[in-house]
């Protein structure tokens, strides 16, 4: 057996009490809730094996269907949005030089401190058909604004909108990575006489293609995880879980329900498994076509 | 959106927490099974409620009442509402509280699991006077034929009609009929306002889709037969009952717009939409004018029945119940304090505390609804005087008037499925998605199923 340098023995040393914690807390509960995943198991009886039926009736329920369809939806329709808009305000930030540009960094920074569940109460008012800002904001237009909140076809739309409120996180990322494009490469491809859109187009986005690499796959995982904000809109209390019918059943949102109202905890964990199992898959489809795209500057000096 | 920038390990650990959600809860639930039973209190005598705060002197006066009565007892109160995700984290984790304060309508699914235990010993052992309680409160506590819950409160259903709206119809609000419904149907129309795509006042509100079993009932249907076992939600009347109640939302301006403008509305505020004219007539639970004696004494309204089509009132009762969860280390602590939490004389005294308050702040007191019927005949003939304000008196005494006609839908093994897929429909319905009859058809599988599997 290879002996270990004092140096790594003292790196594992300090790395044990987080080596513990993913063990007891992470590995641990999951391979109990995949153990679980194939029993029949109400939180309080023992759990019966059940075999692969949890997994058989996930194909035959109408509302999984339902909750994947409006997670894709929303999937497609952030990450998208939320990276051209978060790239967008990056932009201008790295525009903004001297006293101002700390304000600016915090100021677009702060709707990340706000909690979640503030967020979806806030927006439950703004979106309000009725007597939401939005909509008075949009009557001075002269629109007559849609009913988002209960709507089933504006719901998500609406919950899209309020997720571009939260752009903090995407956009300090995006921002560091421009503040490291080297200038004088933008200067050259200026001197030979690229447009502001070719020198885009072709220094800052490849330089920062890392880092948006990097922000897809994770708002592209923490999408199809949505629950917070939803769940506080839409299901945060007996009311409300009566009054808007399945147009913002999020797939969390859904195996949270089937494990804690429905007491089916061994169909919630197969439902955890298997959009754990989707997570995984779309990540690494990501990351295979994503080394085709993005463009390390580590690569260049060893080669 | 991110939490916080994080590192791509992440990606892989991504449905962590669900995975640890599931897990923590499932822990103690495989080691712990049924062991338990014998098991005595740890040192002394102590007693954990779950779900119950203490808001008010009604809960105060009934609390103390108990401390004075069992000084030995370490009574701890962890206030908050009953919480579903914690309160069966606990009992599978073989740690809960002692005693649990939640919604009636629940104790069937949890019942038919073992969450919580049936309560015959504490009834007989402590001769707890279940007589004393009101039929439809006693049907709801049982599961099965065995006590699993000793009811709280009795909240029942009436018509509360903004006097203004209806004077504006040119209709006397006290000759309000909801027997007929084509009237029904021509009144909310005429008392209805929109400006402009703005809906102004809402005419009639018939409290969709939580209200679905009233309407059903009062089309002479049941949506669940009387043992539990058998989903009638594919009655012809039942689709016909959902199916006019929808015109109604329909003809108003529709659920989306009528949904959103009902959200805004502050029932328990001094702005509720009664004295804002934003509604006609509504139906709700008493509580609403319970509270707006309190914050809008002098709101012109009139509360009425509300009547089946053969002119007889209805009424869908529901309340909080108190139950002992399976594992509890204290059992006969617990039962002594259900005992006193619903008894009579302690209601009596609570309601006389809260009545001196209320003198003391030189406002009226309407009377306290307890699912007690012989502590009620006490406080509305003894504690509960005239206001003065003749729309609360009169309200007092029609509330009082459709108690008996109190009923529930019986529990069932799958009570909180069953109630998702009729509300489900209902939904499905007022959003335009499908026709009544199709979309009660769909839940009658869903709850029948559901029902099935949990009663096999």
């Amino acid at each position: 057996m290879r002996r270990l340098t004092p140096e790594t023995r003292w790196a594992y040393t300090f790395l044990l009490p987080w080596l513990i914690g993913l063990v007891v807390f992470q590995v641990g509960p999951m391979i109990a809730s995949l153990v679980l995943s194939f029993t029949d198991y109400d939180l309080i009886g023992p759990p019966e094996f059940a075999g692969t039926a949890n997994y058989a009736r996930m194909t035959e329920d109408p509302k999984v269907a339902r909750a994947i369809g409006n997670t894709v939806v929303y999937t497609l329709l952030h990450v998208p949005l939320a990276i051209a808009l978060a790239l967008a305000l990056a932009l201008v930030l790295n525009r903004i030089t001297g006293r101002a540009a700390g304000v600016f960094r915090t100021i677009f920074y702060l709707p990340s401190m706000t909690p979640y569940v503030a967020v979806g109460v806030l927006f439950l008012f703004l979106l309000n058909g009725q007597a939401g800002m939005i909509n008075q904001f949009l009557g001075l237009f002269g629109i007559e604004g849609p009913q988002w909140t209960t709507d089933p076809d504006w719901v998500l739309p609406g919950i899209v909108l309020m997720s571009l409120w939260n752009l903090g996180s995407t956009t300090i990322i995006l921002f560091a990575a421009l503040r490291n494009v080297p200038r004088e490469l933008s200067e050259a491809a200026m001197i030979d006489g690229a447009g502001t859109w070719q020198r885009f187009r072709a220094v800052t986005l490849p330089m920062i293609s890392s880092a948006l690499f990097f922000v897809v796959i994770i708002n592209t995982i923490t999408s199809l995880q949505m629950f917070d904000q939803v769940y506080t809109m839409f299901f945060g209390n007996q009311t409300a879980q009566q009054s808007y019918g399945d147009a913002a059943l999020f797939y969390v949102v859904y195996l949270f329900q089937q494990g804690f109202q429905f007491l089916h905890m061994g169909y919630a964990s197969a439902l955890a498994w298997v959009l754990f199992l989707v997570i995984a898959a779309i990540t690494l489809v990501q990351v295979k076509v994503g080394n085709r795209l993005v463009y390390y500057e580590a690569e260049e000096r060893a080669g | 959106m991110l939490h916080s920038p994080v590192n791509p390990g992440r990606a892989a650990a991504a449905t962590l927490a669900t995975a640890l959600v599931t897990t923590l809860a499932a822990c103690g639930g495989v080691g712990s099974g049924g062991d338990r039973g014998g098991e005595t209190a740890g040192g002394g005598a102590s007693l954990t409620t779950m779900g119950f705060g203490l808001p008010d002197e009604i809960a105060k006066t009934r609390v103390d009442a108990f401390k004075k009565a069992n000084p030995g007892v370490a009574l701890q109160i962890n206030e908050g509402q009953f919480d579903e995700q914690a309160f069966l984290s606990a009992v599978a984790a073989g740690n809960p509280p002692d005693v649990v304060y939640l919604g009636r309508d629940r104790i069937g699914s949890y019942a038919a699991r073992g969450a919580i235990q049936p309560l015959d010993g504490c009834v007989s052992e402590q001769n707890i006077p279940t007589g004393d309680f009101y039929p439809a409160a006693q049907q709801q506590v049982k599961y099965d034929g065995k006590w699993y819950g000793i009811p709280e409160f009795y909240n029942s259903v009436v018509l509360v009609v903004n006097d203004k709206a209806a004077r504006d119809a040119g209709v006397d609000p006290a000759d309000i009929d909801t027997s007929d419904w084509d009237r029904l149907a021509e009144l909310a129309g005429k008392m209805t306002r929109t400006e402009g795509g703005k809906i102004e006042r809402f005419g009639f509100y018939p409290k969709l889709p939580e209200f679905l079993p009233l309407w059903a009932k009062a089309n002479g249907a049941d949506i669940l037969s009387a043992d539990g076992r058998t989903s009638r939600l594919n009655d012809p009347k039942v689709a016909e009952a959902l199916d006019y109640a929808n015109g109604l939302v329909e003809s108003q301006g529709g659920w989306k717009k009528l949904k959103a403008f009902t959200d805004t509305f502050d029932y328990f505020g001094e702005g509720n939409p009664f004295v804002k004219d934003q509604i006609g007539a509504m139906l709700t639970e008493q509580f609403v004018v319970t509270a707006m004696a309190g914050t809008t004494p002098d709101a012109a309204i009139t509360v009425l029945p509300f009547k089946d089509r053969r002119g007889n009132p209805v009424n869908n009762v529901g309340g909080n119940a108190w139950v002992v969860p399976k594992g509890a280390r204290n059992p006969d602590a617990a039962c002594t304090w259900i005992k006193t939490m619903t008894a009579a004389e302690t209601w009596i005294a609570a309601a006389r505390a809260r009545a001196a308050k209320r003198a003391q702040e030189g406002k009226a007191y309407t009377g306290t609804y307890t699912g007690n019927a012989k502590a009620d005949e006490v406080i509305f003939s003894e504690i509960v005087k005239p206001s003065g304000k003749k729309p609360f008196d009169d309200a007092v005494k029609v509330i009082r008037s459709v108690q008996e006609a109190g009923f529930v839908v019986p529990q069932s093994a799958a009570a909180a499925e069953f109630k998702k897929a009729w509300e489900d429909a209902a939904i499905r319905v007022l959003q335009g998605d499908q026709k009544a009859a199709d979309s009660l058809g769909r839940a009658q599988a869903e709850a029948q199923k559901a029902i099935d599997e949990a009663t096999s």
